[in-house]
């Protein structure tokens, strides 16, 4: 089928809906279509894993729940959506049966091949991917990404965790060795070592997103091993989170706040704030003005946040961290900056070099800072 | 004859007994059973978009169903259905991308075989190991799918990663050209036909075929089998191998037509799934298409219980479980009732 004509039976497909016929023929060219100004915008969320995750999904599902406070929002969400034909007809039965014209699909795996094959089948609609990977050459127009620096929060547990730590030696549960879960090994690493030098981190992979049983064997393992904060990077943060706490040691969140799964032994954690994204999200579409494809930002964007301190983060941490963090917004921070050396003894940033935030090098990052015990190699 | 009424009578009335059951857990939430089913039935089978959405789901269960459904006959419990998909679609995967630029079809042919094989040669080591080594088949399968789902977590981290995939690890791509159409103007794919057709083919297998019927003696009583000569080792082992080929080839099929390169995302829960739809049916493999059919709709109008009713998707598991237990519970009602049984001949 050509494109013109999946796009004709798709319009047909929802004219024969009983809908409008202008919201069916509506579909610009050159930017993003941008809904009518309807009554209502609607709006449809996809989870891979469940709404009370305390981790990825949970992170969303609060974006989402945050819109119930606009009157002329209606929102509709589905968990446990595998990356599968499943997603797929999810997005569709949100489209014919609810009639949402904004679908956000937070799952990395969801983008190819399923959101850009729905993409071409329903041009009116648009489809915000979380993630970072539209591509103007390569994806349709009402296809977008929005993602955050959620290193950045990271980077400041990492300043809190190298104050608090006796051992010097912190422990960080990671699903696997993939760009986005390096930097925040990375980045929390080199800032608990701009605290103190001899800190090292101890990175154990599970291999899977989401699998709880291995999660607790390698946090319980990393403690055995004398680690005395622990944070990770996987879907649902709880498992590790639980474990520190049970075993009497520090922990740093991820995804959301988790100060309630630890009351003795959280310190901060980076959390993601969707609630504003998708408010400004429901904002463009209300008022008809076109959505950026891309849209990317950090703590002072207010796309990430720093989880309160808990009660046994000291005086000394907080005034560096609240220091770290007053350069992060205004924009003076940088991370990377040389001479910066990996674990397997080569120079990855030279003397000299910085890349800053926004720099799309560090998003393909195959390498483990100085300090950090663990290999790329799972 | 009696039989056939006896089968159709326990099967409907535990339906209704779980519809029933179903019912007073949806009003235990607080929720209008009425309105629950309505929605349940437009989100499965209410409109021509409900449809396919129920047979897309239901496509992938008819082949891995079978993969319980088969050993089941010769009397061993076999839930390696996972494992064998995940090994069909990442055999097929490797030959595809090897032979990418040969014509379709010889690609279409090829993966599918591959996967067939590969998978096939997977549960006949299950049934092996329970015939020369009385290694208990339902733990040995269980525990090859957790290797098979790490043997692909290995691959496509490891050696056949695209590098280009940065952050969601996976293999190269077969390449479009070499992809699976939809039926029609339908958003279908093909792989529905196979499910059906292979559903069809191991029906006339299992009971119009010597072997379907040595595979049932085997089933019924290995001793009395083996007594009057039939080759059990080879039955059991063939039985294995055609179940693993079939969930191997919904596998090459997941492959093919939907996600077109291997990556995480093919441990999607359909070899679980299957177990369900095979006790269902009863290890029937005619019977496993209705129940296919229902399994998927009951997940196609998951989503729409999620979002019209505000019902988590613990729901669905919880329907799909009654009615699994109370049709499992049915099966001892069989031979109960004189009614349905022949007179005897005095």
């Amino acid at each position: 089928m050509t494109e013109d004509k999946k796009a004709l039976t798709a319009n047909r497909r929802r004219f024969l809906k009983g809908l409008s016929a202008g919201t069916a023929g509506m579909a610009f060219a050159s930017q993003m279509p941008s809904a009518l100004a309807a009554d209502k915008v609607s709006m449809g969320f996809i989870y891979v894993g469940p709404r009370d995750d305390y981790g990825y999904n949970q992170a969303h599902f609060e974006g989402k729940s945050a819109l119930a406070a606009l009157d002329w929002v209606k929102a509709v969400d589905e968990e446990n959506v595998p990356e599968s034909l499943e997603v797929q007809k999810t997005m569709e039965s949100m489209i014919n049966l609810d009639g949402v014209q904004v679908v956000f699909p937070t799952s990395f795996g969801y983008f190819d091949p399923h959101i850009l094959k729905l993409a071409g089948e329903y041009p009116e609609v648009q489809f915000l991917h979380c993630g970072g990977l539209w591509d103007a050459t390569k994806h349709p127009k009402n296809v977008g990404s929005y993602f955050g620096y959620i290193d950045e929060p990271v980077y400041i547990s990492g300043i809190v965790a190298g104050h608090t730590s006796k051992s010097k030696k912190l422990g960080f549960v990671a699903a696997m060795p993939i760009p986005q879960v390096l930097r925040n090994i990375n980045n929390f690493t080199l800032a608990a070592r701009s605290v103190d030098p001899s800190i090292t981190t101890t990175v154990v992979f599970t291999g899977s997103w989401s699998d709880p049983v291995k999660e607790a064997e390698a946090a319980s393992s990393l403690i055995d091993q004398g680690v005395d904060v622990l944070t990770c990077h996987v879907d649902s943060p709880k498992v590790v989170v639980e474990t520190a706490e049970r075993r009497g040691i520090y922990s740093c969140g991820y995804h959301t706040n988790n100060a309630v799964l630890a009351p003795k032994g959280f310190l901060t954690g980076a959390e993601w704030a969707w609630s504003g994204l998708y408010k400004h999200y429901a904002e463009l579409i209300s008022g008809g003005k076109p959505i950026p494809n891309l849209m990317r930002g950090g703590l002072k964007d207010g796309i990430v946040a720093v989880s309160p301190y808990g009660a046994a983060v000291g005086e000394a941490a907080k005034v560096a961290a609240d220091g770290v963090m007053k350069k992060f917004m205004d924009g003076s921070m940088v991370v990377y900056e040389g001479p910066i050396m990996s674990n397997t003894g080569t120079e990855v940033v030279p003397a000299g070099k910085s890349y800053p935030q926004t720099d799309v090098w560090l998003e393909s990052m195959d390498w483990l800072v100085e300090g950090v015990v663990g290999s790329t190699q799972a | 004859m009696q039989k056939a009424l006896e089968t159709w009578s326990i099967s409907l009335g535990a339906l209704l007994v779980s519809v029933l059951l179903v019912a007073v857990f949806i009003a235990s939430t607080g929720n209008s059973p009425g309105e629950v089913f309505y929605s349940l039935y437009r989100g499965a089978f209410g409109s021509w978009f409900s449809w396919q959405n129920t047979m897309v789901r239901a496509a992938p269960l008819l082949l891995t169903a079978l993969c319980t459904a088969l050993p089941a006959r010769v009397g061993l419990i076999v839930i390696g259905g996972e494992g064998a998909f995940v090994v069909g679609g990442l055999s097929a995967t490797m030959a595809g991308i090897a032979i990418s630029t040969a014509p379709p079809f010889v690609v279409l042919t090829v993966m599918m075989l591959v996967a067939g094989v590969t998978a096939g040669g997977w549960l006949m080591a299950v049934g092996a190991l329970r015939y020369y080594r009385n290694v208990n088949e339902t733990i040995s399968s269980l525990l090859l799918n957790y290797i098979a789902i790490a043997l692909l977590n290995f691959l496509v981290i490891g050696v056949l990663r695209d590098p280009a995939t940065l952050n969601n690890p996976s293999t190269y791509p077969i390449g479009d050209q070499n992809m699976i159409g939809a039926i029609g103007d339908s958003s279908v794919h093909w792989g529905l036909i196979y499910g059906l057709v292979a559903c069809t083919l191991m029906w006339v297998l299992a009971r119009k075929s010597i072997f379907g019927f040595a595979a049932d003696v085997t089933g019924g009583n290995i001793r009395a089998a083996r007594l009057v000569g039939l080759p059990v080792a080879k039955i059991v082992m063939f039985s294995c191998f055609l179940g693993g080929a079939a969930a191997g080839l919904a596998g090459a099929i997941e492959i093919a037509a939907v996600q077109g390169r291997a990556n995480a995302a093919l441990n999607a829960g359909y070899g679980y799934a299957g177990i369900l739809v095979a006790f269902l049916a009863r290890h029937n493999p005619l019977a496993i298409i209705p129940y296919a059919l229902l399994l998927g709709g009951i997940q196609a109008a998951g989503g729409l219980l999620q979002r019209a009713h505000d019902l988590p998707d613990a729901t669905v598991a919880v329907i799909q479980g009654i009615i699994f237990m109370v049709i499992l519970s049915s099966e001892m009602l069989y031979g109960r009732f004189r009614w349905f049984q022949p007179k005897k001949v005095v």
